[in-house]
C-alpha cells in the first residue's frame, strides 16, 4: 500500500500491479456471485464480471511487458465478441427454460432436466 | 467291410427326418409328415432286414466257425491318447443286428399305427419328428463301437423319451410323469457315466471291440485296485450296470416306468415296452465278456436284482386296473427275465444258454408286448378310457383287436406254439441249471404272468358281456389293425427262429433243445394261471373280492406298488432336500450369494455416499473447482514441491 | 498526477460497482450496476489508451450485452413475485472461497510482480495499423481467429434463434 501511495504523491505513471488488483478484485468478485446467487441472469452477470477482468488483464500486460506488439489486445477483442456470443446463447437458454418451467432459479425446478 | 456300407443309411435316414419334420413339419399337413415318417422308416426297416440277412447268411461264420464283429463305418472324434479316443461309427455284431431288426420292425408299426392313433391331434407332426429322433438315437444306441457314443445315443433316448411322454404338455400329469421318468434314469446314467469313467481311466480305452475280446489285456492295470475292499473293476461294472438299471426300470428304479404310460399310447409301445427299456438288458449284453470273465460276482448280483424284480413287478401287476399299468408292470417282470437271464448265463455253447435265451426273450417280447400295447390303444381308442372297469364284453365289437390279444396273452404267458413259450423255455431252463433261487423267482413269475395277463384279456373282452356303452365301440381303422395283424403274426412265429445258431456268446452256433421237465413245468403253471384268471374273471362273480378279503394285507400292499413311490418320496423329500439340499441351498444363499450381494451392497453405499459430488449443480461443481485451483496455486507459489521432493 | 487521479477514482467505482451488481437482490439494479463497471473497464482502457478496445466494449458490452440483459430480465421478471433471499452458509462459504482467492492472488500479486514495469507513452494505436493486423494472414496476424469469430457468431445467432423461439 506504501508503494501506491509514494507513486501517487511522486506523480509517475500508474504502477502495473494497481491494474492487477482491480481486475483480481473484481475477478474474485465474479467468483463470490457466481458461487452465492441462484438467479440464472445473476449468475451469467458475475460471469460477464470475471470475463471483464481477463480482458483487463490482457490488455494491462501487453501494454506494460511488450508495448510494440498488439496480442494482448487483440484477445481481449476477441474474449469481448465471445463473450457476446456465449451471452446470447446463454440467455436464450434461460428464457427457454422460463418458458418451460417458470422460473429462472438454479437447484428449483431445473434439476428435473437431470433426468 | 464294403458289404455293409449301405448300413450307415440306417442311421442317416431317421436323423436327416427327424430335422426335416422338426423343423419344417409345423408347414406340412400332418398326413404329410406322418407319412414323410413312416416311408422313412419303411426304407430303413428294409435296410436293417437286408444287413441281417447279409450278416448271418451272406457273410455268415469266420474262419473259428463264430460270427464275426464288424466295423461297418468309424471316425475318431475326441482324441485324448492313442488308445483312449472317442469314436463314431457302426458296429455290427449279432446283437446289434438283431437289436436293428427289432427295433425298426417295432418302429415302422408304430409308425403306421399312429397315423390312425393320433389323427386329429394337436402337434401331429411333431409327434412324428420324437418319432424319428427316437428310432435314430436308439439305433445308434445299439451299434455303438464304444461305450462312450453308446452314452450319448443312451441319453439322447433319454431325451427323446421324456420328449413323448410329455406330449401332451398341457396335462399336469404327463408334465409331471415325464419329469420322474428324465430325472431318475438321468440320475442312474449318472451312475453309468462314473462307471464309464473309472472302467475307462484303468482300461485307458473306450472300444466295444478292445474290452469285450475274450482275455484281453487291458483288464490287468485293475490288479490289485481295490476300493473298500471290493476291486475297483467291480465297483466300475456294477456302476455300469446301474444305468441299466435306470434305463431298464429294474428295481429300485422301476418307479418311472408306470407314470410313463401318461404319453401317447403308440409311444408307450416302442419306447417303455419294446426298445427303450431293454437298453439296460442291452447293455449288460454287450458288455457280457467282462461281466463274465472279470466279474461273475457282479453278475450274480445282476441275476438277484433281476429275479426279485420279475416277481415283485408281476404281483403289483395282478393289482393294478389300468390296462397300460399292468403292461407296464408286466414290462417291468419281463425285462427282469432277461436280466435274470444274462446273470445266470456262463460262457461259451451250452454253457452260454442264458445270454442266448436272454436276446431271444427279448426279441420275441419286443414284438408280443409291442401288440398289446398297440391293442390296449385300440381298445382305449374305442371305450375312451384307461380303467378296467370301463370295459368289458368287447369281444363281439373289436374281432381283429381281440383276437390278436389274445395271441399277445398266449405269447407272454408261454402257451405253445407261440413265440413266448420258446424263449421263456430258454430263460427257465438257463435258471434251473445255475440257482434255483433264481429259478423259483422266475417260474412263480410265469404263473402270475399267465394269471395277470388273462385276468387283463378277460376282463377286456369278456366279464359282463351285457355291458352298455354310451358310444358303441367299434374295431379300429385298417392302419391301426394292420400292425395290429403283422405283429400278431410274429408273436406267433418268432419262436421258430433259430436262435441258437444266430446269437451266442462266443458267436459260435450251438444245439439248443428243449428241456422236457422245465418246459412241462412252464406249461403246467402258466396253465394253472390261465385257469384261474378264467375262473375269476371269465363272468363277473365275487370270487376276486374274496380272494382279496383274505390276502388284504398282500393286496393293498401290491396295489400301491408295495409304497416304493412313497419310500422314494420319503428319501428325496425328507433326507435328501430336507438334510442336504435345503442346507446347502442356505449356505448358497447366505454365504455365497451373500459375498456377492454384499460387494453389491458395498458399492452400493459408496456411491450413494460420493453421489453428492454428481449432484449435478454447477456452483458446487465450481466451487470444487475454485478450490482445487487455488491450492494447485499456493503448491506452485509457495515451492511446496520443494519441501515434498 | 491527474493520471492516477482518474485512475484511483475509476478503481474504487469499478470495485464498488461489481460488489453492489453481485449482492443486489433486485436484478433489474443489477445489471444497471454491471453496466457500470463495464463502462468503468472501458475507462481503464483509455486511460491505457486502447481507444479501440473501449470503443469495442462500450459498444459490445455496454450496448449490446445489456440490452440483452435488459430484455431478458423483462421477459422473465413476473412483477410482484417476491425477491429470493439467498442462504446465508451459501454466502459464507462463497465469500469464504472468494476471499481465500483474493488473499493468495493478491499476496502473489504484491510480492511476485516486479515493479520494474513502468508504463511506456506510446500513444494510440493506428486505426490503420489495427485494421492490417486484424484482417493480415502474416506472422503475429489475426485473419483466421477473426473468421473463426465471425463463424462462430453466426452459430450463435442461428442457435439462439433454435433455442428461444416458440415450439
Amino acid at each position: 500500500m506504501g508503494e501506491l501511495i509514494t507513486s501517487f504523491l511522486s506523480g509517475g505513471p500508474i504502477p502495473m500491479f494497481a491494474y492487477l488488483i482491480v481486475s483480481t478484485l473484481m475477478f474474485f468478485i465474479g467468483v463470490y456471485g457466481f458461487l452465492s446467487r441462484k438467479n440464472m441472469l445473476m449468475v451469467l452477470i458475475s460471469i460477464e464480471l470475471m470475463l471483464n477482468a481477463a480482458d483487463i488483464n490482457f490488455a494491462v500486460f501487453n501494454r506494460y511487458l511488450y508495448p510494440e506488439q498488439h496480442e494482448g489486445l487483440f484477445f481481449a477483442l476477441f474474449a469481448i465478441g465471445i463473450a457476446a456470443a456465449e451471452t446470447a446463447v446463454a440467455i436464450a437458454i434461460i428464457i427457454n427454460i422460463y418458458r418451460n418451467v417458470k422460473s429462472i432459479y438454479i437447484d428449483e425446478n431445473i434439476t428435473e432436466m437431470k433426468n | 467291410m464294403d458289404t455293409f456300407n449301405y448300413s450307415i443309411l440306417i442311421l442317416l435316414f431317421p436323423a436327416i427326418f427327424f430335422i426335416i419334420i422338426g423343423l419344417f413339419g409345423k408347414y406340412m399337413k400332418p398326413i404329410v409328415a406322418g407319412t414323410l415318417g413312416t416311408i422313412s422308416l419303411s426304407v430303413i426297416t428294409i435296410l436293417a432286414y437286408i444287413t441281417a440277412y447279409q450278416y448271418f447268411f451272406v457273410v455268415g461264420t469266420g474262419a473259428d466257425g463264430a460270427y464275426q464283429a464288424i466295423n461297418v463305418f468309424h471316425f475318431e472324434w475326441l482324441r485324448f491318447t492313442d488308445t483312449l479316443h472317442i469314436d463314431l461309427g457302426m458296429y455290427l455284431d449279432p446283437i446289434s443286428t438283431l437289436m436293428l431288426v427289432v427295433i425298426t420292425t417295432v418302429s415302422l408299426m408304430v409308425h403306421i399305427y399312429s397315423l390312425g392313433y393320433m389323427k386329429g391331434e394337436i402337434g401331429f407332426q411333431r409327434y412324428y419328428a420324437f418319432l424319428s429322433l427316437f428310432s435314430f438315437s436308439m439305433l445308434g444306441l445299439v451299434v455303438a463301437t464304444n461305450i462312450f457314443q453308446m452314452y450319448i445315443f443312451w441319453e439322447l433316448v433319454g431325451v427323446s423319451s421324456f420328449l413323448l411322454i410329455s406330449f401332451y404338455y398341457v396335462k399336469p400329469s404327463a408334465v409331471a410323469a415325464s419329469k420322474k421318468a428324465f430325472i431318475v434314469t438321468r440320475f442312474a446314467d449318472f451312475f453309468f457315466l462314473v462307471g464309464i469313467l473309472v472302467l475307462s481311466f484303468y482300461t485307458k480305452t473306450f472300444d466295444f471291440e478292445v474290452l469285450t475280446t475274450v482275455g484281453s489285456p487291458v483288464f490287468a492295470s485293475f490288479a490289485g485296485a481295490s476300493f473298500l475292499g471290493i476291486s475297483v473293476l467291480s465297483w466300475a461294472m456294477m456302476l455300469i450296470f446301474m444305468g441299466g438299471v435306470g434305463k431298464s426300470a429294474m428295481m429300485p428304479f422301476h418307479i418311472w416306468l408306470p407314470d410313463a404310460m401318461e404319453g401317447p399310447t403308440p409311444a408307450s409301445a416302442l419306447i417303455h415296452a419294446a426298445t427303450m427299456v431293454v437298453a439296460g438288458v442291452f447293455l449288460v449284453a454287450r458288455l457280457f465278456p467282462i461281466y463274465v470273465f472279470q466279474t461273475p460276482e457282479v453278475l450274480t448280483i445282476i441275476g438277484y436284482v433281476g429275479g426279485i424284480t420279475s416277481i415283485f413287478a408281476a404281483v403289483v401287476a395282478c393289482t393294478q386296473t389300468d390296462i397300460k399299468r399292468v403292461l407296464a408292470f408286466s414290462t417291468i417282470s419281463q425285462i427282469a427275465y432277461m436280466i435274470t437271464s444274462l446273470g445266470v448265463s456262463g460262457w461259451g455253447g451250452h454253457e452260454g444258454l442264458g445270454y442266448m435265451a436272454s436276446m431271444f426273450h427279448l426279441f420275441t417280447h419286443a414284438f408280443f408286448k409291442a401288440l398289446l400295447f398297440l391293442g390296449a390303444g385300440a381298445i382305449i381308442h374305442a371305450v375312451h378310457s384307461n380303467e378296467m372297469d370301463a370295459m368289458g364284453g368287447l369281444k363281439k365289437y373289436m374281432p381283429i383287436s381281440r383276437w390278436t390279444f389274445l395271441i399277445a396273452c398266449l405269447a407272454i404267458a408261454g402257451i405253445p406254439p407261440f413265440s413266448g413259450f420258446f424263449s421263456k423255455d430258454e430263460i427257465l431252463a438257463a435258471a434251473f441249471h445255475h440257482d434255483l433261487f433264481l429259478f423259483a423267482c422266475l417260474f412263480i413269475g410265469a404263473g402270475l404272468t399267465a394269471f395277470y395277463m388273462f385276468r387283463l384279456y378277460f376282463r377286456i373282452f369278456h366279464y359282463e358281456n351285457d355291458k352298455v356303452y354310451h358310444h358303441t365301440p367299434h374295431e379300429a381303422e385298417p392302419s391301426m389293425t394292420i400292425p395290429l395283424i403283422v405283429l400278431g403274426a410274429f408273436s406267433a412265429f418268432s419262436g421258430f427262429v433259430p436262435f441258437s445258431k444266430l446269437i451266442t456268446t462266443d458267436g459260435k452256433p450251438f444245439e439248443a433243445h428243449i428241456d422236457p421237465l422245465v418246459a412241462g413245468l412252464s406249461i403246467g403253471v402258466a396253465v394253472i394261471g390261465i385257469a384261474i384268471a378264467f375262473v375269476m374273471y371269465r363272468k363277473k362273480t365275487s370270487i376276486p373280492d374274496q380272494i382279496v378279503e383274505k390276502i388284504k394285507w398282500l393286496y393293498t400292499g401290491a396295489y400301491h406298488k408295495f409304497y416304493f413311490d412313497e419310500l422314494w418320496l420319503f428319501v428325496t423329500r425328507k433326507i435328501i432336500f430336507a438334510r442336504i439340499s435345503i442346507p446347502i441351498a442356505r449356505f448358497d444363499r447366505r454365504f455365497v450369494d451373500g459375498f456377492m450381494n454384499s460387494l453389491a451392497y458395498v458399492t452400493n453405499a459408496t456411491s450413494e455416499a460420493i453421489k453428492g459430488f454428481q449432484s449435478g449443480r454447477i456452483q458446487q461443481y465450481a466451487f470444487v473447482y475454485l478450490l482445487g485451483a487455488l491450492i494447485l496455486i499456493i503448491g506452485f507459489t509457495f515451492s511446496i514441491w520443494q519441501l515434498i521432493c | 498526477m491527474i493520471e492516477q487521479v482518474i485512475f484511483y477514482i475509476l478503481a474504487f467505482f469499478i470495485v464498488g460497482f461489481s460488489l453492489l451488481a453481485v449482492t443486489e437482490r433486485r436484478i433489474i439494479r443489477a445489471s444497471v450496476y454491471l453496466l457500470f463497471v463495464l463502462l468503468g473497464t472501458a475507462g481503464l482502457y483509455l486511460i491505457l489508451e486502447y481507444h479501440f478496445l473501449a470503443a469495442a466494449q462500450v459498444a459490445v458490452y455496454a450496448g449490446g450485452i445489456m440490452v440483452l440483459f435488459v430484455f431478458s430480465i423483462l421477459l422473465t421478471d413476473h412483477p410482484g413475485a417476491e425477491v429470493k433471499y439467498e442462504k446465508p452458509k451459501r454466502m459464507i462459504i462463497s465469500a469464504f472461497a472468494a476471499l481465500a482467492g483474493i488473499a493468495i492472488c493478491g499476496h502473489i500479486i504484491y510480492y511476485n510482480v516486479s515493479r520494474a514495469y513502468q508504463y511506456i507513452a506510446q500513444g494510440e494505436i493506428d486505426m490503420k495499423d489495427l485494421g492490417m493486423t486484424l484482417m493480415g494472414t502474416g506472422k503475429y496476424q489475426y485473419m483466421l481467429p477473426f473468421e473463426a469469430i465471425s463463424l462462430l457468431l453466426l452459430a450463435c445467432i442461428i442457435g439462439g434463434i433454435l433455442i428461444a423461439r416458440k415450439k
